[in-house]
């Protein structure tokens, strides 16, 4: 299976390479990409010199372009294809249908990849994609068990790549306008969810309490670490009892149906976390870089690289969520 | 182009009976031009009102309704596909697509497309035209800067969600059997306790969003009868009403009254207030703010 590695900048990037990526994906500095925060992204003379540095390293550059283009300004998101064609990179990756439309006519002999954020979860919608647009791979919808994976790559005709480390996102994505109503800014459009600028931390006596637009998404005790408050994470009232309605405060770690991911047709394995720091993809991408190879050799897979992996979740919960039917 | 009404699919699990009746009323009285049947939220829920969907049909279309099929909104299964595939494929009805796979199935024909397909510019709008849509509801979330440009493609209608929970999010994942501690596999259908979703309140219990399912909807009511001539001017020729379990003939007639201008906005509020005690009206995302959150009209930017 391919490795997919985040890079949020041009030092993250190095670091995928170095540490063994196969692929890295990227984005622009603006909201064309669903990572859209402060700091973080390529300015295109960036990207055209990273596109560089990672090809000389043996590693591919996809390039998200994922966001839903505002009526009235299809042109930025347009001119970032065509930025990421002449730079060369490997494949870019949308979700939108009219930058679907215009990048197949434009630039027929770009490899597009349909983003997590176009949400296609069964056959028939991946065929639809493949046939209007020439799709080549799938990036699926973490909702998937891997029996329902199995199936689907058993049903279509194009690659899949799919989640293997770092946050959960329990909503269908490219479908969840939650953010966008506590906060109005919508994340579809933007490429922010819960953005930092509506965020406040609150110490009352030795509780924190966390809010997003002014409303409280969670609170937390002495013992607690007090996490960022992402809207589908938060503890929530029902019925008279709080907790966490949507979302455990978990991450996303398949290292224990990696075999399973393999045998169910899985192309690629996507690291998550554009908005890591250097360290973070250094120390994930060469401990999967070390799985991956032993499952190749048929090889046991090595504890050195699955503590690791342990580790960087910070003490959080680890889950294989969705891939697991339980989870539902 | 005269304004049109359409009645959404009822997006909650009602009671067989009451969801029948609610559409035989709809169609004895309601001054609606279209009314959408189907199931959009949960594929377990279909079976109960599969019994009374034919009959349903035929009076709908017997009062002169034109009647639309909404489809599944997340199709996790090729179970779920296949069956939405049949009735599909079937030919008789329009069926309203939220789930862009049906397009390979209702391509070609006229067909409407829902709210929960991500329409936010011209280019996926006049796609989507050029495969058969006649209609297109757009995201709820849409503001008003991005409605005026999209209704401006002329070769299809634009609709506007106009009233009723907001559709938020959706997941694979059942929130109403979590909330009651239970497994989507073994949900004892516990949506159906709450006939306009579970209200989700903050931890200092303010109503915050609701649930339905495996649907996240928003705890205000949508309420746009106040920007009803803005909306107009733009070109947007239809308006959907998402069905509460409140007397919808009653909204409908309201919001017919308000487009037609018979009675203006500030009085048809007051009087949707008094259909729905208890009830917080939002038009935010319109005006591009929070989408909770209900502006005055001259407070309209942003």
């Amino acid at each position: 299976m391919e490795l997919v590695c985040p890079a949020g900048n041009p030092a993250a990037l190095r670091a995928a390479v170095e540490a063994g990526a196969d692929s890295a994906y990227v984005g622009f500095r603006d909201e064309t990409n669903a990572r859209n925060f402060p700091g973080l992204n390529f300015s295109p003379e960036e990207l055209r010199e990273g596109i560089g540095l990672a090809h000389a390293g043996g590693c591919k550059v996809y390039v998200a372009i994922n966001t839903f283009p505002r009526a009235g300004a299809e042109d930025i998101w347009r001119r970032a294809v065509a930025n990421a064609a002449e730079f060369g990179a490997d494949a870019v990756i949308l979700a939108d249908i009219g930058l679907l439309e215009y990048t197949a006519r434009r630039f027929p002999k770009l490899r597009i990849h349909l983003s997590v954020q176009a949400g296609a979860s069964h056959a028939e919608a991946i065929a639809f994609y493949a046939e209007a647009f020439g799709v080549r791979r799938v990036v699926l919808p973490r909702m998937l068990t891997v029996a329902d994976i199995a199936a689907l790559n058993r049903a279509i005709t194009v690659e899949t790549e799919t989640f293997a480390y770092s946050i959960m996102c329990p909503m269908a994505e490219g479908r969840c306008a939650l953010s966008a109503y506590v906060t109005g800014e919508s994340a579809n459009a933007a490429g922010v969810c819960s953005p930092t600028s509506q965020v406040r931390y609150d110490r009352e006596g030795d509780v924190v309490v966390t809010r997003l637009g002014g409303s409280i998404i969670n609170r937390f005790g002495p013992d607690e670490t007090a996490g960022y408050p992402t809207l589908c994470k938060g503890r929530f009232v029902v019925n008279g009892v709080a907790g966490y309605l949507f979302e455990e405060p978990a991450s996303l770690n398949t290292v224990a149906i990696l075999k399973d991911l393999k045998a169910a047709g899985v192309t690629a394995l996507k690291i998550e976390g554009r908005q890591r720091g250097r360290a973070f993809i250094a120390n994930a991408v060469a401990s999967f870089r070390a799985l991956l190879d032993a499952l190749e050799r048929g090889q046991d897979l090595p504890t050195a690289a699955i503590q690791n992996l342990d580790q960087t979740a910070e003490g959080r919960r680890v889950s294989a969520g969705a891939y697991e039917r339980r989870w539902r | 182009m005269k304004a049109r009404l359409s009645l959404g699919p009822v997006l909650f699990n009602w009671p067989p009976e009451q969801w029948r009746d609610f559409y035989l009323r709809v169609a004895d009285e309601a001054d609606v031009d279209a009314v959408h049947v189907g199931e959009v939220v949960c594929s377990k829920r279909q079976p109960f009102v599969a019994p009374h969907f034919a009959a349903v049909i035929d009076r709908l279309r017997r009062a002169g309704k034109e009647v639309v099929y909404s489809s599944l909104a997340l199709v996790t299964n090729e179970r779920d596909a296949g069956q939405m595939h049949e009735l599909c494929a079937e030919g008789g009805l329009t069926v309203e697509i939220n789930d862009i796979g049906l397009l390979r199935v209702v391509g070609g024909r006229p067909h409407v497309i829902g709210p929960l397909i991500n329409i936010y510019n011209e280019g996926t709008l006049a796609y989507l035209a050029d495969q058969g849509a006649v209609r297109a509801c757009l995201p709820p979330e849409l503001p008003l800067s991005s409605i005026d440009r999209l209704a401006a493609v002329k070769k299809i209608a634009v609709e506007v969600f106009t009233f009723g929970r907001m559709p938020l999010a959706l997941s694979a994942r059942c929130f109403h059997a979590r909330a009651h501690h239970l497994h989507k596999d073994g949900c004892q259908f516990v949506c159906g306790n709450d006939p306009d979703g579970l209200v989700v309140e903050t931890l200092d219990r303010k109503p915050f969003l609701a649930v339905n399912g495996m649907q996240v909807m928003s705890h205000t009511c949508c309420n746009l009868l106040g920007e009803f001539a803005t909306l107009r001017k733009a070109g947007v020729g239809w308006f959907r009403l998402s069905p509460m379990s409140t007397d919808m003939v009653a909204v409908a007639r309201l919001y017919r009254l308000v487009l037609n201008k018979r009675i203006d906005a500030a009085d048809g509020t007051k009087q949707l207030a008094e259909l729905l005690p208890g009830v917080v009206f939002s038009n935010g995302f319109l005006k591009g703010r929070e989408g909770r959150a209900f502006l005055a009209a001259d407070e309209l930017g942003a």
